[in-house]
């Protein structure tokens, strides 16, 4: 018995590029389930996709499944008719097949013996095969040719076109919506054309490669990464990177050239993110920098062909078009630069932003009133009327030429345009950045124009949908709202902006916030239980302040301070709990005299009490710590030194009352009981 | 490579080429329409059991690309060369590429590429999957296997190849200006025979057209599409659809229909495109079903 390799190949029309990679893993999860759950061992699965075929290798397969022999327990051998007729039928077998055993106590019991032989590999991967291709999760699919005259007939991305199904040397016969496997594959579409026969998972890589194909994803992107890098450099220009286009150029070739080209260098008027989202989403053209740093007029296209005349034509070609583009888009810049973003506000009154919502001109006069709020009330040191004009102004953009055209360049245009008509700088960058920080990562904007602009904006969002009950839940967030609070926190905490929320916001916006303010900070890799003490303290909206007490006890509990200081708080709080202590009146003792450790705390905490109390009101939240760490040797002591649960009722009622006071004075900087440790 | 070819020299050689294929060739239908896939050669015949091979060419209106005849690339009017093949043969990438070769592209120079473009048509009531097919960087032709038209599934699929023909001759005749074009061997160019066209029309679509006869006629068409689609003659009604998605076009580029009014034009013309469909398909099933007894819907 010896392990053989099994090739795959599923060659179909142009897969879409975004879709491969997927595929790619799908087809090895796909295989790997199967060949489990079949029993057929294997050591090891490797995928492939180029736009027309994915591939996959299974090293080391089995010569067959193990065999395998059950045994059912059946009725007893004189049961009625009726039963044994139901456990022949349940497990195939005629009553001559059964055996009849004794069960020790007298009685006969049929017992039925399946033997189940080993299925020999072939068969277990052509039923695999056939199983992959029927559930295979393509995004899309489509139907094709006359088989499609029924909607069930066998669904595929693009019209499939041959397989490859090969066990060693030998091939497994499947068919699939009329293609039956073979050995014959086709190279690269232009420079071999004709069929290629494969002798086996050894040699396709190679053979192919030998065709102009090279099937490994990760060698084409590593052929244009370093190409593209070369070809700018040559021409005395660095690539920009992009390993979106990496992907996407490796996705639609399957012997990828880097060429560069070159573009009339008047286009370099029109904004740099313009040209190079032209050229990115319409061409998918890398771009260059000069020297200086600034965008070059070129760019580098992926041909996927090895041009006789060593790409001239191609890059003729491609410049025309990437010239055309440019051409358009200048067009779309100076018909915008042609009017003022204030005469555009009107056209927003035909937006809706939401049909409970108004329209878009509704909501920027939303924001523009709570900007100028935010700048007034000193939120934000901003000029209150910076503030209002930029969000005035902010949205203009939506209806230019540029915007519609390319919808994620909104903000940026509106940026230019507003710098063009003469607007202050800070109203300008305040109109160009007011959307982010789009997600995590994004720069979080710090000029406080942009500032007030951007929280406005946000928290208009979010008050807006709230306000008409539409507030995300589970996994539903059609309105962003989540990275819309994310976006809110990062400016009010990066600026350190002192906001109390709940003057502005309702009690379940501002419960959304710290809903939020958890994940991002737990995101952050803060441990879930000190943020849980801070939020369990309540009331609190300011979330600088919420923060700083994080902070602050993250670096507590972890000093050596902090975790002796836990552990005297938890077994003073496991004390009272025991005793379900409370505090109550009990008559005075006279000849009580506290031990000289119990003083000693009781002295501690009369100066750590009001120390921990006062910086907690300045905020000085290190300082409380400070005081509460000056606890750790006293509690320590008192514990080694003196019996809580004295007999004496008095004493007793004492001693424990210290205990509440050390448990109260930690828990006024944090509930240390959620603290795990 | 010889001489280019004119652009009716193009023409001619694409008739040949798909006649050769077992082709139709059809002449333009009279009708104004913004797209090839609005002929009823093929909105219609893509439905149903019966095999349909045909190609030709349609002009195509498009108002707001407008440009008054001074952008080289923009056209209010131009054509499209359409070919649909029922059911989708399975060597269709061979055979379009053979008519690419034919008409003088050298793909041993030119790098030909099939680029994910999934097309849809929200005023038919359809969609298929396909690529806009690209020659250097340039998209030449859009290539979509059928799945749905007027709501219905193909059954079988269409493959429908839909040939840009002014930058397809552009391309072939390396010239910058769609006005430059060689319009036949004698001299004439495209901008002999379109430029003053091209501004006429540019200024009536954008300035000229009077918005209440197209409102008026909008809603005539719709009313005889509802008309003809009571009296049973589908044909007829999808010849109103046609003209209401025209108006709607031009009334578009008039800009007088505001974005939230737009959505409920172009369901309007879905729904009489739709009807049409629907009701073309319930006065030939049984046709169809004499022919193929196997055809459902």
């Amino acid at each position: 018995m010896s392990a053989q390799d099994f090739l795959l190949e599923l060659r179909s029309e142009e897969i879409p590029a975004r879709m491969q990679e997927k595929a790619r893993a799908d087809l090895a999860a796909l295989f790997e389930a199967r060949l489990q759950a079949l029993n057929l061992p294997f050591e090891r699965i490797e995928s492939y996709a180029t736009p027309r075929r994915l591939a996959l290798i299974v090293r080391g397969v089995a010569e067959m499944t193990a065999a395998a022999s059950e045994e059912r327990k059946g009725p007893r051998a004189d049961a009625p008719a009726q039963a044994i007729e139901g456990f022949l039928r349940s497990t195939g077998l005629s009553r001559e097949q059964l055996v009849e055993r004794d069960d020790g106590k007298g009685n006969k019991v049929l017992f039925a013996v399946i033997d189940r032989p080993g299925i020999v590999a072939g068969s277990v991967l052509a039923s695999a095969i056939t199983g992959a291709i029927t559930a295979f999760p393509w995004p899309k699919s489509m139907r094709w040719g006359a088989a499609s005259s029924s909607t069930e007939s066998q669904r595929w991305v693009r019209p499939l076109q041959g397989i490859i199904a090969l066990l060693g040397d030998k091939l497994v016969p499947v068919e699939i919506a009329g293609v039956k496997s073979a050995s014959v594959t086709v190279g690269h579409r232009f420079h071999h054309p004709g069929g290629i026969t494969i002798g086996s998972a050894a040699d396709y890589i190679e053979k192919l490669r030998a065709c102009h194909v090279i099937v490994d994803g990760a060698e084409r992107r590593n052929i244009i990464a370093l190409g593209a890098k070369m070809a700018a450099q040559k021409a005395g220009l660095t690539l920009i990177e992009d390993d979106g286009l990496l992907y996407e150029n490796a996705g639609l070739t399957e012997w990828p050239m880097p060429l560069l080209g070159r573009f009339d260098e008047a286009f370099l008027d029109v904004p740099p993110e313009v040209i190079q989202l032209t050229a990115r989403v319409n061409q998918k053209y890398f771009v260059c920098r000069d020297s200086a740093g600034k965008l070059a007029n070129a760019f580098v296209c992926v041909a996927n062909i090895d041009a006789a005349d060593g790409g001239e034509k191609i890059v003729e070609g491609n410049q025309k078009v990437l010239a055309a583009r440019l051409s358009d888009a200048r067009f779309f810049y100076e018909t915008d630069l042609k009017t003022r973003l204030e005469d555009l506000t009107p056209k927003l009154e035909k937006i809706v932003f939401h049909e409970k919502l108004g329209t878009v001109a509704d909501k920027v006069d939303r924001v523009a009133k709570l900007a100028r709020w935010l700048a007034e009330q000193g939120v934000v040191k901003a000029d209150p009327d910076q503030a209002e004009r930029a969000a005035r102004l902010a949205k203009a953009d939506l209806v230019t030429g540029m915007v519609g055209e390319f919808p994620e360049l909104q903000g940026l245009m509106g940026g230019y345009y507003a710098a063009a008509q003469g607007e202050p700088a800070a109203v300008a960058e305040a109109i160009r950045d007011h959307y982010k920080p789009v997600g995590q990562g994004d720069e979080v904007p710090t000029a406080p124009v942009t500032v007030a602009v951007a929280l406005a904006d946000k928290l208009d969002s979010i008050t807006a949908f709230f306000g008409v009950d539409l507030k995300p839940s589970g996994s539903k967030d059609p309105f962003a709202l989540r990275r819309s609070a994310l976006g809110v926190i990062a400016l009010i905490l990066d600026n350190g902006l002192r906001f109390p929320l709940a003057q502005s916001v309702s009690k379940d916006v501002l419960d959304f916030f710290a809903d939020r303010l958890k994940v991002q900070q737990k995101e952050a890799g803060v441990r879930h239980d000190l943020i849980d003490a801070v939020f369990a303290l309540g009331g609190e909206d300011d979330l600088v302040r919420l923060l700083a007490r994080v902070k602050a006890l993250q670096s507590f509990v972890t000093s050596e301070d902090g975790r002796n200081l836990l552990a005297g708080y938890k077994r003073a709080a496991n004390i009272l709990k025991k005793e379900t202590w409370a505090p109550g009146e009990v008559a005075d003792n006279e000849i009580y005299e506290a031990e000289p450790a119990e003083a000693a705390l009781r002295e501690a905490l009369d100066i750590a009490e009001p120390k921990a109390e006062a910086a907690v009101e300045a905020e000085d939240y290190e300082a409380a710590m400070a005081a509460l760490a000056s606890l750790r040797a006293p509690i320590d002591k008192f514990f080694d030194d003196v019996t809580v649960v004295d007999p004496d009722e008095f004493k007793r009622e004492m001693r424990l009352s210290l205990l509440a006071r050390i448990r109260d004075a930690v828990n006024n900087v944090a509930d240390f009981s959620k603290i795990e440790g | 490579m010889a001489e280019p070819l004119s652009f009716q020299r193009m023409i001619l050689t694409l008739h040949d080429y798909w006649a050769d294929k077992g082709c139709v060739i059809l002449q333009p239908y009279d009708m104004r329409m913004g797209a090839g896939t609005f002929h009823p050669a093929t909105t219609l015949r893509a439905l149903g059991p019966e095999p349909w091979n045909a190609a030709f060419v349609q002009p195509c209106r498009r108002p707001t690309d407008g440009r008054y005849g001074e952008n080289p690339n923009r056209l209010q009017h131009y054509y499209q060369y359409q070919v649909i093949l029922k059911p989708s043969p399975s060597d269709l990438q061979n055979l379009y590429l053979g008519s690419l070769a034919a008409i003088g592209i050298d793909f041993t120079k030119h790098d030909i590429r099939f680029v994910e473009d999934d097309w849809e048509s929200p005023t038919l009531g359809a969609w298929g999957l396909g690529w806009e097919v690209w020659c250097d960087g340039m998209e030449v032709t859009q290539f979509t296997y059928f799945q749905q038209m007027g709501g219905f599934d193909c059954k079988p699929v269409a493959g429908e190849l839909t040939y840009g023909l002014e930058r397809l001759a552009m391309y072939i005749q390396n010239v910058d200006s769609v006005y430059d074009l060689a319009f036949n061997d004698q001299g004439v160019t495209y901008g002999d025979v379109f430029l003053e066209n091209e501004k006429q029309m540019s200024k009536y679509n954008f300035e000229v057209a009077d918005t209440e006869t197209l409102f008026e006629g909008f809603r005539k068409a719709v009313a005889e599409c509802e008309n003809c689609l009571a009296n049973n003659v589908p044909i007829a009604a999808y010849e109103q659809a046609i003209e209401a998605s025209h108006l709607f076009n031009l009334l578009q580029a008039r800009g007088v229909i505001s974005v939230a009014e737009r959505q409920a034009y172009i369901g309007r013309v879905r729904d009489l495109a739709k009807g049409s469909c629907e009701a073309w398909i319930a006065h030939m099933t049984p046709t169809w079903q004499a022919k193929y007894p196997e055809w459902t819907v």
